[in-house]
């Protein structure tokens, strides 16, 4: 079994052979990342741009780690100072770093969509690593790897998905994945985070922290965007910690072996109290660690698609 | 097409038992001594050996499983890419006698790329290489320090080598065409 594809791109095109696979694979590749030397020569010679148009350290650095796990070499290309800010267009840019022979590219991006142009237009593997809101295809992988190595499967679990639905793409992603393999979803926030006509995307729908919670196997917080708000969805930051913060009181509706999950950059007291964050049912660290086994499964596994 | 049973089950055994011996003689005991047996048939023969020497000289040699995978030297050539699955070596080989196990050898890359791997894990005092089949054509300067049979085959040959723990019955078989 092998990926047919030159470039990951959305969790909504995979199927669930496609997600197993990369599942399986990062289970070998976090043996890898167990070792004392932690590098392997599988893509020797090979080049890795990360391209990013909004801030991030974590998947970034992850995607980084990854890479030079593998012995590819990197190159970070950061947008402020470099030809953008001249007012290159985004397939001018990735048209140029194509030309230095780059093998993947790697982008993140405020627009929806940006990097299916890219994959359209370049011979080089593009990954998505986060598109404006709609989809980040390895956070979900390394969320559903983290779930399944922890409870040994996703079919059949509850996962309840809290906060801003509205605004997550790790939401959107981790959706379409995890009723593709087979887990029931539910997602609840504040009304105005939810976004309309969710439930056609095979998800039950909850205004009430208790009620969603409740029976859950698997809880996902996720971070209350502060740098998308001021448009009115709540009130207060005060206001949505009262009623949806995830706090140990609430977590116990959930059941007694429940893993909580958050993608970060955690917001302290606002989307989850530092007991829960901290607590021993978190395995939010664990999600980072997996992450870079994850991104070097998708790596290797578009590597083989013999288009580059 | 032609194919026939080079070697039995019968066979196997006494293979497996000569070479458990030869281990024992070379190494003038089992001290310091590891087997790793490379994904799949390897680590099976890996196992039955260290089986054998705990009956000869009493005393346990660890198993470790190598999968070589990440460090084929064809993955860039090749389109589409081998499962990678996991290498397991549970103990710590410096200074160790390694005593490498696959069932055949032939071009001798894939003992190249385990060596690479072995070097990832420690520094062993020394490996050696066991293998069940040897049918020539190598491409590499390697050669097995223990072979349970050499056997003369034309490059289109194919030479499987059944064993009991994948479900079938040990047998080795050559098929020309």
């Amino acid at each position: 079994m092998e990926l047919k594809r030159k470039d990951l791109l959305d969790i909504k095109g995979l199927d669930r052979e496609e997600i197993e696979l990369i599942l399986d694979t990062a289970e070998s590749f976090k043996e890898v990342t167990g070792r004392e030397i932690k590098k392997v020569p599988t893509l020797r010679g090979k080049t890795v741009v990360n391209l990013f148009f909004e801030p991030s350290t974590r998947t970034r650095t992850s995607f980084e780690i990854a890479a030079k796990r593998l012995s590819a070499d990197v190159i970070n290309f950061s947008v402020s100072g470099s030809s953008v800010s001249k007012g290159e267009t985004l397939l001018d840019t990735a048209r140029n770093i194509e030309a230095m022979r780059a093998d993947f590219i790697i982008i993140r991006h405020p627009a929806s969509g940006a990097p299916h142009i890219l994959a359209r237009n370049l011979r080089s593997s593009v990954i998505n690593a986060g598109d404006g809101l709609h989809e980040h295809p390895t956070q979900a992988l390394l969320d559903m790897f983290t779930i399944r190595e922890r409870k040994g499967k996703i079919e059949g679990l509850t996962v309840a998905i809290i906060g801003d639905i509205a605004h997550s793409r790790v939401a959107r992603s981790n959706i379409y994945g995890l009723t593709r393999m087979g887990a029931r979803v539910r997602v609840a926030g504040p009304p105005a985070l939810i976004p309309a006509e969710v439930e056609t995307l095979g998800v039950s729908v909850f205004y009430d922290m208790e009620e969603a919670l409740s029976g859950a196997d698997v809880i996902m917080v996720l971070r209350i965007q502060l740098e998308r708000q001021g448009k009115n969805y709540f009130p207060t930051l005060r206001e949505f910690a009262r009623l949806y913060c995830l706090t140990q009181e609430r977590a116990g509706h959930a059941k007694g072996d429940a893993m909580i999950m958050h993608p970060g950059p955690v917001n302290r007291g606002i989307e989850i109290s530092p007991e829960v964050a901290d607590g021993l049912s978190s395995v939010i660290l664990e999600q980072v660690t997996n992450g870079v086994a994850v991104r070097m499964a998708v790596l290797y596994l578009l590597s083989g698609s013999g288009e580059i | 097409m032609s194919e026939k049973v080079i070697m039995d089950q019968l066979g196997i055994g006494r293979a497996l038992s000569r070479i458990s011996h030869e281990i024992i003689e070379r190494n003038k005991g089992t001290e310091g001594l590891v087997l790793v047996g490379i994904r799949t048939c390897g680590i099976h023969l890996a196992r039955r050996i260290s089986e054998k020497i705990r009956e000869i000289e009493k005393s346990e040699v660890p198993v470790g499983i190598l999968d070589i995978t990440l460090y084929r030297d064809d993955l860039l050539t090749k389109k589409g890419h081998p499962a990678v699955r996991k290498t397991d070596i549970p103990f710590d080989l410096a200074g160790t006698v390694v005593v490498l196990v696959d069932d055949v050898l032939y071009t001798g890359r894939t003992i190249r790329a385990a060596m690479d791997e072995l070097m990832d894990f420690g520094r062993p005092a020394m490996i050696q290489l066991a293998v069940l089949i040897d049918r020539g054509h190598r491409e590499l300067p390697i050669r097995a320090d223990y072979v349970g049979k050499g056997v003369p085959t034309s490059k289109t040959a194919v030479i499987k080598v059944l064993l009991s723990e994948e479900g079938m019955e040990d047998r080795v078989i050559l098929r020309e065409d």
